[in-house]
């Protein structure tokens, strides 16, 4: 129910704010941004698109904190591991 | 009928219809084209019928497809083109400048090849019976010594090679019908890959136990039909697979999957493994070769069957098209 | 590709699987239910089962909108496009779900006029560059895709585009969640819940799983390390005996979903007393019809719609997998007489629907199951 795609919008339509240029991979289609008209993204924002439709602001900053948090788990285990082979060596 | 898209419909439709009553029942290891010896000479003689909508589209139309179709199924049984013959269907009222593109089109393609087009027919049907134009080639090829396709002699072990990227072709198409309202700087990759091909057998030779266009259907289904033919497991490794990025684009916004898509300039090869790496080295060297990449290898494992794994160890069974790729929402 | 290729990282999807062996005790079987039809596809077409511990079970739950369609609604739409003048417009997913006289492709080949569209705004279009003919758009999904043809009739009602209709099959997320839960078959330690979906309604329509049902949901997004994370979530909520809703696409989703979505959606459709699930039976207020204001681009208003009610064959057994109380390869009839080529069901149709994932990604283990002496 779901094919939803991250895509940069590039331009916008002066007469037609609602519509937008966007951009996935170098491929580009019209996107219809009324769903997110209390808060019209513009263009270099990123949004998700879905049917045609823009369907929420990709918050570059909670992706940035995802990969951080993913990151981490790597190091906290990596960590830890670290600490039980001092306690293996006694 | 979803006969035509290349994949399991097309292929029953060979197996279960024409090849009993056509060939005598022999079907298995045909590949495109059948081999013929003629007084001692080895030949090879395909055919092929190219039915594409729109008729133009960036990067070539259905006249170059006609020639460099047919000139590639011939390259891929390890067959030198030698002559090709061209039948056209047209609707009445086609208009005469569109004919005459597609005519200069197929010569320029058959210069492009070395292959002449030493003759033809044309038959013009009613207004409505036929999608404008279809072109039917068939070629003749002279079969080069010291190759033998054949896919009863692949082995574990041996490796995949592919000439270049995925597609293009199928993607720019799809975008040319205009339906889906979407952009990119694409073009199909129509070519003759006979040049790469000779430019393996001169380095691989007999090494070289199979090779395959992978038109309709894609990469997936000319590798299933291997799978099926050899008994063997084929596994990919989907990061080696070449793609560009525009095909990738386009594949992640309707839903698709690359390996099912059409290619037009572009060619599977199995090779022993002692001749892989020189093989890749030969293409990559070669005019147009230079996006090639091994891709692959087989295994005993599972049997007949297409797996594709990802750089962290995930698999999936890929299998033969269904009808023609559709794009999704879900 | 960004927001997309961070997400598929191969080393970082390697420790996130060593997280979630570390969390998992050995000694416990875990049933987590991934509702939405999306995920169901993300989770074969990355490999995940093979990268996750053998003790966590994935059960596919019922959220793909083409599986829970109940044929009879297909024949409806077809039956329309049989008038010369309907321009049958519909997504690529609908294109083979067999109806009771065949699916849309098979009356495309039989010369009805039935084309794909990537969006309902290129079905819109079609009817302003075909004043003569009737575009009949069959509108299916969740709360994903239910916002976009509320606008698209919004801009057709605004422009006076009277040659455009919609065939409403729209249904809503959170009953068919309480159905699975209802279900006295189910036994679920937690769920993943739906990424996109929620992008509209957020994550309070959840809350009732988490406070009632005292199960954990995680909002999911679609990439590996999305659901892997996900998964990561929901081990530490069990072991810490923890039932809440947490959400972790928040790059996507956000938490109250969005005002503007609901809004267009409020101001089309309404939902229905009923509708009938295919595999779930009837169920109440879990379907959109459109509104009375918007009755002039209503297909089941402006054309006689049979109203056919189909029942699946006996032997299919559609209903107990999309509950997930089946897996594919238990149905009686998957890989014999219903394939991704012949489709009983529409769940070896659509690309989400268990059976099509599990036919077109395992089928040849599953056959060598079937193959087995009993």
């Amino acid at each position: 129910m779901c094919l939803a795609i991250p895509g940069k919008i590039v331009d916008v339509a002066p007469d037609m704010p609602h519509l937008a240029l966007v951009e996935v991979a170098g491929v580009r289609r019209r996107v219809d941004l009324g769903l997110l008209q209390d808060s019209l993204p513009g263009p270099g924002d990123w949004v998700l698109i879905h049917v045609g439709f823009a369907m929420s602001r990709i918050s570059e900053e909670e992706a940035e904190a995802q990969m951080q948090t993913l990151r981490m788990l790597g190091e906290d285990a990596a960590a830890l591991e670290e600490i039980r082979g001092y306690g293996a060596g006694e | 009928m979803a006969h035509g898209a290349g994949g399991k419909a097309t292929r029953r439709l060979v197996d279960g219809l024409f090849a009993p009553l056509l060939l005598g029942g022999a079907a298995g290891g045909l590949g495109d084209a059948a081999a013929l010896d003629v007084d001692g000479t080895p030949l090879a003689i395909t055919t092929d019928a190219f039915v594409v909508t729109p008729l133009a589209f960036p990067g070539g139309s259905i006249g170059e497809l006609a020639v460099n179709g047919t000139v590639n199924d011939l390259a891929v049984a390890g067959a030198d083109a030698v002559a090709l013959v061209a039948s056209f269907v047209l609707e009445a009222g086609l208009p005469s400048d569109v004919l005459d593109a597609e005519v200069r089109a197929m010569a320029r393609a058959a210069r492009a090849a070395g292959v002449p087009i030493v003759g033809g027919d044309t038959k013009v049907v009613e207004h409505g019976k036929t999608d404008r134009m279809y072109i039917t080639t068939s070629g003749i090829g002279r079969r080069i010594s010291g190759v033998t396709v054949d896919p009863r002699s692949v082995r574990p072990g041996d490796r995949i090679l592919l000439s270049g990227p995925i597609g293009d072709h199928g993607i720019t198409i799809l975008l040319a019908r205009g339906e889906l309202d979407l952009e990119a700087e694409l073009r199909s990759d129509t070519r003759s890959v006979l040049p790469l091909v000779q430019a393996i057998i001169k380095v691989a030779g007999s090494g070289i136990r199979w090779m395959r266009d992978p038109t309709r259907g894609g990469v997936a289904t000319a590798l299933n039909e291997l799978a099926l033919d050899c008994g063997l497991g084929v596994h990919l490794s989907e990061d080696a697979v070449p793609v560009r990025e525009e095909v990738r684009g386009a594949c992640e916004l309707l839903g698709l999957d690359p390996l099912h898509i059409a290619n037009e300039g572009q060619f599977l090869a199995v090779v022993a493994p002692d001749c892989a790496d020189a093989a890749l080295g030969a293409l990559r060297a070669a005019p147009g070769g230079e996006g090639a990449a091994l891709v692959g290898e087989i295994r005993a494992e599972p049997a007949a069957a297409v797996l594709v794994a990802t750089a962290y160890g995930g698999t999936r069974i890929v299998d033969m098209l269904v009808g023609d790729p559709l794009p999704r929402i879900c | 590709m960004r927001f997309v290729d961070e997400f598929r990282d191969p080393a970082v999807i390697t420790r996130t699987c060593e997280e979630i062996r570390r969390l998992t005790d050995p000694s416990r079987h875990y049933r987590f239910m991934e509702v939405c039809g999306g995920h169901t596809h993300a989770i074969y077409r990355f490999g995940l089962r093979d990268v996750l511990p053998a003790g966590i079970e994935l059960i596919h739950g019922p959220g793909c909108p083409v599986c829970v369609l109940p044929m009879g609604r297909i024949d409806d739409g077809l039956a329309l496009a049989r008038d010369p003048r309907v321009i049958f417009a519909a997504f690529g997913d609908m294109m083979r779900v067999p109806g009771a006289h065949g699916s849309p492709l098979e009356h495309k080949a039989g010369g009805r006029d039935v084309r794909i569209v990537y969006s309902p705004t290129d079905a819109l279009k079609l009817a302003r560059s075909n004043p003569d003919r009737h575009v009949m758009f069959f509108a299916i999904g969740f709360e994903t895709t239910a916002p976009s043809t509320a606008l698209t009739l919004v801009r057709a009602k605004a422009e006076g585009i009277r040659n455009f209709s919609v065939f409403c099959n729209h249904v809503t997320i959170i009953p068919a969640i309480r159905a699975i839960l209802d279900s006295p078959d189910m036994r679920l330690d937690a769920f993943i819940g739906p990424g996109h979906v929620s992008t509209v309604i957020g994550c309070r329509p959840y809350e009732w799983v988490a406070r009632d049902e005292r199960k954990p949901i995680v909002i999911s997004g679609f990439e590996p390390l999305d659901l892997l994370q996900s998964t990561v979530m929901l081990l530490r909520q069990l072991r810490a005996g923890e039932a809440k809703v947490e959400n972790q696409y928040a790059r996507v989703v956000p938490w109250e979903g969005n005002r503007a979505a609901l809004a267009a959606m409020a101001e089309v459709f309404q939902l229905r007393p009923y509708f009938e699930w295919r595999g779930l039976g009837f169920i109440s207020q879990s379907a959109l019809r459109i509104r009375d204001e918007y009755a002039a681009w209503d297909a089941e208003r402006v054309f006689d719609i049979p109203g056919v009610r189909v029942t699946d064959p006996k032997a299919a057994q559609c209903g107990e997998v999309l509950k997930g109380v089946l897996k594919p390869v238990q149905c009686k009839l998957f890989g014999r007489e219903c394939t991704p080529e012949r489709p009983v069901g529409a769940l070896m149709v659509s690309s989400e629907g268990s059976c099509a994932a599990y036919y077109n990604y395992e089928h040849r283990k599953a056959a060598a199951a079937l193959a087995a002496p009993a």
